[in-house]
């Protein structure tokens, strides 16, 4: 390997060299979380198909078994047909799998096998804006796909209001509360075999307990306490809510601000857990 | 910091970078102290590099020199000392100091799934390459690394030596002033090995500050204009590669077998008469053996000579073998 002359001359003005855009000791950054969000886009340019595969046959799939299946069989539920009910909990569900599975899977493998982030902060980048650009990358696609559900709703026979065209923007909410979610729950874990108690004893009632695919109020009262901090219930609401109207200012502002307090909640412990990895 | 402070070279975007002076060190570390729990990996080391210096530290398994490493990128901090890179201190500026260095990894955490032009991209994002220029630097790159007509190629579709080819450029991406490598040729073969000696050869042509770790002796002789030796967490000696092999081992290294009378007698009998050995095998080497006197020469069997290398500098000075 050589570097040429003119290699030569352009090194040695350092000055020239340098990128004019330099980090900022103790300052977070834009320029450096969306580094990260660049680096996650060029990764989807060769993942998307199966990404885009596992978006669009899931909740199909759902949809096909529960909405036919169980939709013969209940008709109406907490005054929606079973599958306007089915296909707005799925939109919230597939919202949390897309954001919050990755989170802790890719960001486990990532930190503990591949190095991955080893690379990243030897670059002008802090945990911080780490953690944010993979929770903001997260966010963002859950906000694409999070509307497939819906889509595919659309065909079974869902009629969305106006307010259906808020999904994206919730989708993002929930997508960024739950990656977030995901890279501290990733950061906790010690092992691959640690996954087995958050995906069973985690993922499941979250998403069981949250008004997907049944109403709260058949569940005892204990349960339906517990369910209102489950940030997945308060997705399900809005969505639910946005595509049929009928939510009011109060509750909306409650929805909002408990996926808003868990962001921040999520962003801080993400962040010091990370750091507690990350940084010895 | 504020775009007020003198030496600050303030862009259009209200982002500042100190200017670079000459007089400052590259590296700066002093009582650098690092424990995890009962042990204590770096304990009070001393160690500064001007600009322009490719500095080698060289020590075996152990000895400290990943651990300052990371905490030279504050991927590790120090639980005392103070460390100061460009003039940054760290770890509190450090995220700024890291916008100056590029650092090649020990370990290969490329994205093999991508091809060799995408992870360069990729890393030309988070080192914020500006737009206008990250075509140049990514071809530049890969100029280098001659890998401009792999641009396309998969990184698992790569050989161990274009990788780690690539592994290096990615860090030089963003021009840095200074360049960190740990054990750069790590598990390669010699061939390969020698293959990659060829950019650090260039960095240093360049003037670029470059701090390489490595076990590899023969590595760190023939790269590095000064080398540090490192055993338990501190520098015990630093030189040029020559100066050292001169003040320790002399010009000639003599092997010698044992006779009947056994190696540790043979052993005995040199250190009787003031001088180093060591043991190679079944031999014993003796360094400065140009100086053996007579009397002691004429009771010793015919030696292998060969000439003092810097192998034999850092076994006599820490008791430890090297790859």
């Amino acid at each position: 390997m050589s570097i040429d002359h003119t290699d030569a001359r352009r090194l040695r003005d350092r000055e020239d060299a340098r990128p004019e855009n330099h980090a900022r000791p103790g300052r977070f950054e834009m320029d450096a979380v969306m580094g990260i969000v660049a680096r996650e886009w060029i990764l989807y340019g060769r993942s998307w198909r199966a990404t885009t595969f596992a978006a669009v046959v899931e909740p199909t799939l759902y949809l096909l078994c529960f909405g036919f299946g169980m939709g013969a069989l209940i008709g109406t539920l907490a005054g929606f047909s079973y599958i306007d009910f089915l296909g707005t909990g799925i939109v919230a569900v597939s919202v949390m799998f897309q954001s919050m599975m990755p989170a802790v899977i890719n960001t486990f493998i990532k930190r503990r096998f591949l190095h991955t982030y080893e690379g990243i902060l030897a670059t002008p980048i802090d945990v911080r804006e780490l953690v944010t650009g993979e929770a903001l990358w997260l966010a963002m696609r859950s906000g694409v796909y999070g509307c497939v559900p819906l889509l595919v709703a659309m065909g079974f026979g869902l009629r969305p209001g106006l307010g259906g065209l808020l999904v994206p923007f919730i989708a993002f909410l929930a997508g960024f509360a739950f990656a977030l979610f995901g890279i501290w729950i990733s950061a906790v874990i010690t092992s691959v075999r640690s996954m087995d108690y958050v995906f069973s004893g985690l993922f499941t009632p979250l998403f069981l307990v949250a008004g997907t695919f049944f109403p709260l109020t058949e569940l005892p009262g204990w349960v339906q306490g517990v369910a209102v901090i489950n940030p997945l219930y308060h997705a399900v609401e809005l969505i639910r809510g946005s595509v049929f109207g009928g939510l009011d200012a109060g509750a909306l502002l409650l929805h909002i601000g408990v996926l808003v307090a868990f962001i921040v909640l999520m962003w801080f412990l993400a962040g010091f857990q990370m750091r507690r990895r990350m940084v010895g | 910091m504020t775009s007020s402070d003198p030496g600050l070279h303030v862009s259009d975007r209200a982002t500042a970078t100190p200017s670079a002076s000459p007089d400052v060190p590259a590296l700066h570390l002093r009582g650098v102290v690092k424990r995890f729990g009962s042990l204590t990996a770096v304990d009070g080391l001393d160690l500064e590099v001007p600009q322009g210096v490719v500095l080698g530290l060289l020590g075996p398994n152990g000895a400290g020199k990943s651990t300052t490493m990371k905490m030279l990128t504050a991927q590790s901090l120090a639980d005392e000392g103070e460390i100061r890179i460009l003039g940054h201190e760290i770890p509190a500026e450090s995220k700024w100091a890291r916008a100056r260095m590029g650092v090649v990894p020990q370990h290969d955490n490329l994205d093999e799934e991508l091809t060799v032009e995408q992870n360069l991209r990729m890393f030309s994002f988070l080192y914020r390459v500006p737009r206008a220029r990250r075509r140049e630097a990514i071809a530049r790159a890969m100029r280098i690394a001659q890998l401009e007509d792999r641009g396309d190629t998969v990184v698992e579709d790569l050989s161990g030596g274009m990788r780690r080819r690539l592994l290096i450029v990615r860090a030089l991406l963003h021009r840095p002033e200074l360049v960190l490598m740990d054990e750069p040729t790590v598990g390669l073969d010699p061939q390969v090995r020698q293959d990659l000696w060829g950019v650090i050869d260039a960095l240093r042509q360049e003037g670029a500050t470059v701090l390489m770790s490595t076990h590899y002796i023969e590595e760190a002789e023939r790269l590095s204009d000064e080398v540090a030796l490192m055993a338990a967490g501190r520098i015990i000696e630093r030189g040029t590669p020559a100066d050292l092999v001169a003040k320790y081992a002399g010009t000639t290294v003599e092997e010698y077998t044992p006779d009947e009378h056994g190696i540790d007698a043979l052993e005995n009998l040199i250190r009787d008469h003031g001088f180093t050995t060591r043991r190679t095998g079944t031999a014993v080497s003796v360094l400065r053996a140009e100086e053996l006197p007579p009397s002691l020469r004429d009771r010793l069997t015919v030696p292998l000579r060969r000439a003092s290398n810097l192998e034999d500098v850092f076994v006599t000075l820490t008791g430890e073998s090297v790859d």
